[in-house]
């Protein structure tokens, strides 16, 4: 009885949902993902070129220092809240960049320092990024096996 | 060097309108579609798609998180190509470190800093 009714009311929320997520401004949301993720890649380029003509960093090589300064910058922008509300902002377009990357780990540690630095920020630290590198580390290896496989094979 | 800036731009908008309609459109939590999108950068380097874009795009296409599968990629192939397929393995980060790392020192780092507002 009591299982049938909760049933009932679920399916009642979902066509709330529905009625409400039909309502997303898709095009608003799309464009505002352009041009903040354009943006930051931007400032992304930006650095890279700092680091080309001060540091002697290489084309190829300067998009690692511009990684680590990218999740620096987020690291203070994630501290002082704003990432998180450029984020309600821009949807994908704060996520996708590296610096989205970035703001899920610092945020998850900031969130669980009251539980301590081992016991919270410690292993809470990947608890939303942890998906991106399980699944960027399983398919690279997966496609880096065939690769290898492949040029192997041709070369042999 | 102005074109550059325009393509980085350009590309770096258009991986995150992908990430935009996964949202919106496939209705995607953010996790899935960031894990999605590092399969594709993955997948496409596997292809040698993904080298040929940075070096038209530059940041365009190294700051989104397509460039985290495709860095785990190259790592993996450079490494294997010395040692063989146990580089699969060995190489994985060697390309990647400076993501992973600065994301784990400067995250220990702003939960010294910060206090969390929540």
């Amino acid at each position: 009885m009591n299982h049938q009714q909760k049933t009932y009311e679920q399916k009642a929320y979902e066509k709330i949902q529905k009625k409400h997520e039909a309502k997303r401004p898709l095009l608003r949301n799309c464009i505002v993902a352009f041009f903040v993720g354009g943006l930051i890649s931007m400032i992304g380029q930006g650095i890279t070129y700092f680091y080309i003509y001060f540091f002697n960093f290489t084309e190829k090589t300067a998009s690692n220092p511009t990684v680590a300064t990218m999740i620096f910058l987020s690291m203070l922008l994630t501290g002082f809240g704003v990432y998180d509300r450029l984020g309600q902002f821009a949807g994908a377009g704060s996520a996708v960049p590296v610096t989205g990357f970035g703001n899920a780990v610092i945020s998850a540690a900031i969130e669980h320092r009251s539980e301590g630095f081992v016991l919270g920020v410690g292993s809470n630290m990947f608890k939303l990024a942890g998906s991106v590198i399980l699944f960027g580390v399983f398919s690279a290896f997966v496609v880096a096996l065939i690769k290898t496989i492949f040029t192997g094979l041709g070369g042999g | 060097m102005l074109a550059m800036f325009f393509w980085s731009f350009i590309v770096g908008g258009f991986i995150c309108m992908i990430g935009q309609l996964l949202f919106d459109l496939a209705k995607l939590t953010p996790g899935h579609t960031l894990s999605l999108l590092v399969v594709i950068g993955a997948i496409m380097d596997g292809l040698d798609l993904y080298e040929p874009l940075i070096d038209f795009a530059g940041a365009g296409a190294t700051i989104p998180i397509t460039s985290f599968g495709n860095a785990l990629v190259h790592g993996a192939i450079q490494e294997a190509e010395k040692h063989g397929i146990i580089g699969v393995i060995t190489g994985m980060f060697e390309v990647t470190s400076s993501g992973i790392s600065s994301a784990i020192i400067f995250a220990f780092i702003g939960a010294l800093l910060f206090k969390s507002k929540g």
